[in-house]
């Protein structure tokens, strides 16, 4: 549970993402694309889930990449290298499925982008053709290019502000990939209102479209509950029975409002001064 | 003669319900020994064959009579590893006073007046405790080259890996959460089972070598054959009965309803009741109703109502439960305590839908009235909808307390496991032994759901099995 790398690999003046290089031999023999992990900073933290970015076997150690968004991510980004986790579970959630599908594009947003290398690298070992598009706010919140770029045959990178790549939404370009030919599978990961609209636009192409949710958890083993979410009119636990969902079958006004069911509370810590 | 039931002091409502402190204070050894002079010290003693581990209750009853509190911390121990925690936690109404004579016959649940064997069983406890009185380690050298898993540190867990130990097999249990203890720990509010005797038992149990392992799932980061690979001779799978059953009803992924495992995991083991010097947060709401008539529906409804007082809202919390009182499988003292603090029920009351506001948040709750019928498989006169009933009561929190079931982890992933349609594992009764040699099982997981004296029997049970399993190798 310590850290052995610790990197800022974006940032503006408002927001940063942070890298974490975390020993946990067990976890790195273990961890396959699309599983996540359950951290807890203190004592007195709050358990989160994280997405396995990469792992390495012989060293022992998994990478974690996170935004700084509220009081617990924070938190984490204050821990140094040689500092340790309180508590460290994983890996939880089912693995992305790994076929060769033929055609797919991976769209990643944000910090999603962190979420959708483990899936693209593992595609492309299995001979997937892989388009990748990515969407960051800025050109200063823009992660994992290159690597992207290493996994990917080809890669589009959309900004809100139009600082790099091109200007405007990552489901624009998505509309017009799949208008120009057909793709077997698109798999996205980013805010939700980002998945959502992906879905829409790949369900409209009649293409299958994965997404990897990031709904609110504490135990995420299945004991409480707290991830539910309507896929299919079923009632589904992000922790057990995903992460990941097809995404034209998910309830996401419903994801949309639990995941603000603590707002208030959030918005107090926040303001409070970190321990 | 006939002499009056020694009532057990508790913490003033008042003072109770804005902390989670512990409500029922214990007998004084003065006290104890009053309650414990009722005792008829019948010559077919009925109490002990109430209890799911068959505790010789008469004897360490007559100990407690002669001042001999160390015999009879020894006399329980015999059977039951955690007297403190079961003196407080066991629905003894329904087991050993049940079937006291005091009670008479055909009552549901036992009379008052009936001996207040509990109370004695924790005042023994708490002796043993404060005394540091031990029960004599019996190790087997021919056992010490060997190493058993534990996996699950709730109570089945628990007393399997204090019988290994104690027979000197080198255990190390595997729990999945940060802290050991399972459902005493993430389950049972502290105003019923105080943290420090849980830890007390758990510190025991490390004083005698047993390891604890947090933070490890076993099924996800290690299979059965990997634990068996690294040396271990046997396992020993507590697995509990985690996964919390909903009502199937529209409109229950509304924000603020929580599954009592959720509400009780993010008060009781999060602290969230601390918040933010803790910083789990739990919503609280102004009118919340808990759905269910178990311990775990009293337990999140008196942890509810506290913190509506602490958070300087007024007390509005109310248990709604499809039968009446009567039915309820809680504990009586339970549901007693609650009324005490302020919990309302309604009973004879189906939920059917849930409706929220345009932010998703309960806001009510349509239900239908029920009139008791026949009974059902469970002895209960069943609830019957009253067909037109339809009513609405106003929430802007529900809690579902309605059962759990098994957790599926591990067995998902070991098919070799046999399970019953339950999902719960199937065992050889008499060793506790499941369909893959050397793997071994009790507790919720065996079952479904129980209580905590009834996975500690099995735990014992597994114990003696596995220890003579060993033997033979």
């Amino acid at each position: 549970m310590k850290i052995v790398d610790k990197n800022v690999i974006a940032q503006t003046p408002d927001t940063r993402i942070v890298q974490l290089e975390i020993s946990s031999p067990d976890i790195a023999q273990k961890a396959l694309p699309g599983q996540f992990v359950v951290l807890m900073v203190s004592e007195k933290g709050e358990r989160i889930p994280l997405t396995v970015v990469e792992k390495d076997t012989l060293g022992g150690t998994i990478t974690l990449i996170f935004q700084e968004v509220g009081f617990t991510t924070r938190l984490l980004a204050k821990l140094n290298k040689d500092e340790a986790l309180y508590a460290l579970v994983g890996p939880l959630g089912n693995p992305t499925e790994i076929a060769n599908y033929g055609k797919v594009i991976l769209v990643g947003g944000g910090v999603g982008i962190a979420e959708i290398y483990p899936v693209a690298k593992a595609l492309k070992d299995k001979g997937n053709h892989i388009n990748a598009i990515l969407g960051a706010r800025t050109k200063e919140l823009l992660i994992l290019e290159k690597k992207m770029q290493e996994v990917s045959d080809e890669v589009c990178v959309t900004t809100d502000d139009g600082s790099y790549g091109r200007k405007g939404l990552v489901t624009e370009v998505l509309n017009e990939l799949l208008d120009k030919q057909s793709y077997n599978l698109v798999y996205a990961v980013g805010p939700i209102p980002m998945m959502k609209n992906v879905s829409q636009v790949a369900t409209k192409h009649k293409v299958k479209v994965i997404v990897s949710l990031n709904a609110l958890m504490v135990d995420a083993t299945g004991m409480c509950g707290c991830c539910r979410v309507t896929v299919g009119g079923q009632t589904k636990f992000s922790c057990v029975d995903g992460p990941e969902f097809e995404g034209a079958q998910v309830d996401w006004d419903e994801l949309i409002k639990r995941n603000r069911a603590y707002l208030e509370q959030e918005r107090h810590i926040c303001k409070l001064p970190l321990p | 003669m006939k002499k009056e039931p020694l009532k057990v002091k508790e913490l003033e409502v008042q003072k109770r319900i804005t902390s989670f402190e512990e409500v029922v204070a214990g007998y004084s050894e003065q006290e104890a020994l009053q309650e414990a002079s009722r005792c008829l010290q019948c010559k077919n003693p009925a109490c002990i064959s109430g209890c799911p581990v068959g505790i010789d209750i008469k004897t360490f009853i007559r100990k407690i009579q002669e001042k001999d509190y160390t015999g009879a911390y020894l006399t329980i121990r015999e059977k039951n590893n955690f007297p403190s925690i079961c003196g407080r936690v066991c629905p003894a109404e329904y087991q050993c006073r049940k079937a006291c004579v005091l009670t008479k016959k055909g009552l549901p649940f036992a009379s008052l007046d009936t001996i207040n064997i509990h109370f004695l069983e924790r005042f023994v406890g708490d002796y043993g405790m404060k005394n540091n009185l031990t029960v004599p380690v019996e190790k087997n050298p021919a056992l010490a080259r060997f190493k058993v898993a534990v996996v699950g540190s709730g109570p089945a867990g628990l007393a399997c890996a204090g019988e290994l130990a104690r027979g000197g097999i080198k255990v190390v249990i595997f729990e999945g959460l940060h802290n050991c203890g399972g459902v005493l720990r993430y389950g049972i509010p502290p105003f019923r089972l105080p943290r420090d005797i849980l830890d007390f038992e758990i510190a025991y149990l490390e004083k005698l070598g047993v390891e604890m392992v947090t933070n490890v799932i076993i099924g996800k980061v290690k299979s059965l054959d990997e634990l068996f690979k690294e040396g271990f001779a046997a396992v020993f799978l507590g697995l509990g009965a985690g996964v919390p059953s909903f009502l199937g009803v529209k409109g229950e992924n509304l924000c603020n309803i929580y599954s009592a495992n959720e509400f009780l995991t993010r008060v009781n083991l999060m602290s969230a009741f601390r918040f933010p010097e803790f910083h789990t947060p739990v919503n609280i709401g102004k009118n919340i109703l808990v759905i269910g008539g178990g311990n775990t529906a009293i337990d999140a409804a008196r942890a509810a109502l506290r913190l509506q007082l602490i958070k300087g809202l007024a007390a509005n919390t109310t248990i709604i439960y499809r039968r009446t009182e009567v039915e309820m499988p809680a504990r009586r003292l339970e549901i007693e305590h609650a009324r005490q603090e302020g919990v309302k029920f309604n009973f004879l009351v189906k939920p059917e839908e849930f409706i929220g506001d345009e932010n998703g948040m309960v806001r009510k709750m349509r239900a239908l009235r029920c009139e008791l019928g026949e009974p059902d498989s469970s002895g209960r006169r069943s609830p019957v909808p009253i067909v037109g009933s339809d009513f609405e009561i106003p929430c802007d929190l529900v809690i579902v307390a309605i059962g759990l079931q098994a957790n599926q982890v591990l067995t998902k992933v070991t098919p070799e496991l046999k399970t019953d349609k339950y999902n719960d594992v199937i065992v050889n009764p008499e060793t506790m032994e499941t369909s893959i040699r050397g793997v071994f099982a009790g507790g919720d997981i065996v079952g479904g759901e129980g209580t905590v004296i009834e996975a500690m029997g099995m735990a014992k049970k597994a114990a003696a099995a596995i220890i003579e399993y060993l033997s033979k190798q």
